[in-house]
């Protein structure tokens, strides 16, 4: 077994890279999904038949443990919900590399990298940036799972002097690192893991609810990066392989989610984005302007006697699950012959692709849902465009009001249509807190309610 | 008589010297397989970092190719896959007896399959529903 064993790995190597390329179309995806199943498969039953591992009883009862949670968990979790599965998700591999560092650091005969008290120098570095890259891992997903479950405010929490303290104690858990590998003292080893643990606090605090997308994913890439350290450790190219994918994988949507947003990724990281200012400013721009607001049954007679429909969704659609009503009105309209598209904004949502699962829900075809540049340059030709539980991702400010927080974002063009029909609560800013010069233009008509019922409203309106 | 006398020391000598040189040649093989196990450590770091970065290129194209529509689904399942790490925490709990690096792999064992089969479930949750235009 001890010679197989690297092959296997590498056979699951390849199958999560199979895994990952079965994404490119939503036809290869099932497939693509039983590779990563069967590569995981092969990966635990070849660690299982090592010589070493005799442990059965312990491992079962782990496994159909932690598999129990999870399937419940799964099964059961709302797609609304989504984005803080994932969250909490990245935060227990965090902590599952935490604990496996920790159990190489106290017992590293077992991995063969060394005595205890006297670890291979090259090991120690490679376990002390796993167990300090998963700690971080570990509490700041939580914090994020927090802010999306909303039981964290939302708001960005700043302090005076906060970056220097976060850059200070980067500084300390390098230099603890290296006191570590010196001196090979296990208090070092445990005051590696608590200073990570408060700085993955501390990093992901002061990012605001509307940058979550991006901290969802870099979370995603750093739990890659601490698997692949451990895997330096372990002396294991499968663990080396999987971090890397995962890791590219993470960073490569943070970076899609940024320039959905026309940040940089430092500019996120540093947080503090959406505060007080903005949300005061578009309180007082208000009062000097008029909408024009409609009910559901004048947005009916304006949808019926389109040629062509743009719905616009965004993650206010979601927490009124408006999805379903949604699809309803978009196939009555349908079969009066009119022509109905959907139209993602890259940053639509709480996490990358998440306005496309709860179509998806909703058995809104996948191809009748198009990218934002795909579909923008459609607009003109518009008749109607339905915008749901959207606000900042059609803000025409982020193309000709260099003053606005969001200048410089790309946005979906949806002023370009003939009528613009907008789904709101009530007047107030969108969820980063910034005026919409939208409600105020001629052709925009307001419908303010909840999202679902109005939906429902005008779907009423439709069939008769 | 002296001549066996002599015979006799001469032997004796000759087998300390012969232990001696077990020993010494005992030590040389144990400081050659040090060595090479030395050599084989950082070996592996040079493997393992060639290994890493051809891997973060092979990721690199791979999710290039990812369809947006299905980057959630990406999310998830490769929140299943980092699970891998399960394999470090078997080898950490796999060891007969109770130890306390033991019982953390134990602990890892649990929440890596929480991910595993909560990651895997959900993708596959996610995926059933994209459908084509019927």
């Amino acid at each position: 077994m001890e010679t197989l064993a690297p092959i296997a790995y590498l056979v699951a190597s390849v199958c999560f890279i199979m895994a990952l390329r079965g994404l490119s179309h939503p036809q290869s995806a099932q497939q693509g999904l039983m590779y990563g199943i069967f590569g995981m498969g092969l990966a635990v039953l070849t660690t299982v038949l090592l010589p070493n591992v005799v442990a059965y009883g312990w491992i079962i009862a782990g496994v159909i443990i932690g598999g129990t949670i999870g399937t419940i968990i799964a099964m059961k979790i709302q797609m609304t919900a989504l984005p803080q599965l994932v969250a909490a998700f990245h935060s227990l591999v965090g902590l599952a590399a935490v604990f496996v560092a920790a159990a190489a650091f106290t017992n590293p005969e077992a991995y063969h990298i060394g005595v205890a008290g006297n670890i291979k120098i090259a090991s120690l570095i490679e376990m002390s940036l796993g167990v300090a890259i998963g700690a971080i891992t570990f509490t700041g997903s939580i914090i994020a799972w927090g802010k999306l479950q909303g039981v964290i405010t939302g708001k960005p929490l700043t302090f005076k002097g906060q970056h220097l303290l976060n850059a200070g104690l980067g500084i300390l858990l390098v230099v603890l690192i290296f006191m570590l590998c010196t001196t090979q003292q296990p208090i070092l080893f445990l005051f590696v893991i608590l200073l990570a643990l408060a700085l993955g606090v501390l990093l992901i605090l002061p990012i605001g609810g509307a940058d979550m997308p991006v901290i969802v994913s870099m979370l995603n890439s750093y739990s890659g990066w601490a698997a692949a350290g451990i895997g330096f450790t372990l002396h294991n190219n499968l663990l080396i392989v999987t971090g890397a994918l995962v890791g590219a994988s993470g960073a490569i949507l943070s970076y899609i989610m940024c320039k959905g947003m026309n940040r940089s990724f430092m500019n996120v990281i540093l947080g503090g984005f959406g505060g007080e200012q903005a949300a005061g400013g578009a309180a007082a721009s208000m009062g000097d302007r008029s909408a024009k607001i409609g009910s559901a049954e004048d947005a009916a007679y304006i949808l019926k006697n389109a040629a062509s429909v743009v719905i616009v969704p965004g993650y206010g659609m979601a927490v009124a699950q408006a999805q379903h009503a949604l699809r309803e009105a978009a196939d009555v309209l349908k079969k009066e012959g009119v022509k109905v598209r959907y139209a993602i904004h890259p940053v639509a949502g709480r996490m990358p692709g998440h306005m496309n699962v709860l179509l998806a829900e909703a058995n809104v075809p996948y191809d009748e849902v198009l990218e934002l540049e795909d579909i923008n340059r459609d607009f003109a030709m518009t008749d109607v465009v339905y915008v749901i539980g959207a606000n900042d991702i059609t803000n025409p400010s982020a193309k000709n009001d260099p003053t606005s927080p969001i200048y410089g974002m790309p946005v979906l063009d949806v002023e370009k249509a003939k009528t613009v029909l907008f789904v709101k609560r009530s007047m107030g800013s969108g969820y980063a807190g910034i005026d919409n010069p939208l409600f105020f233009a001629d052709n925009t008509m307001m419908l303010l309610g909840d999202a679902k019922k109005m939906t429902e409203d005008i779907v009423k309106s439709l069939e008769h | 008589m002296s001549n066996d006398t002599n015979l006799t020391e001469n032997a004796a000598d000759l087998a300390t010297q012969a232990r001696m040189l077990s020993d010494k040649a005992a030590e040389v093989a144990m400081q050659a397989t040090q060595s090479v196990a030395h050599v084989g450590g950082d070996d592996f770091l040079v493997t393992g970092l060639t290994v890493f970065v051809l891997a973060c290129f092979v990721g690199y194209y791979v999710v290039w190719r990812v369809t947006p529509a299905l980057h959630s689904p990406l999310m998830a399942i490769t929140n299943a896959i980092s699970s891998v790490i399960i394999v470090g925490a078997l080898i950490a709990a796999g060891p007969a007896g109770l130890t306390f690096s033991k019982f953390l792999g134990f602990l890892a064992v649990i929440l890596a399959s929480v991910n595993i089969f909560g990651g895997f479930i959900v993708t596959r949750r996610m995926l059933s529903m994209f459908k084509k235009k019927a």
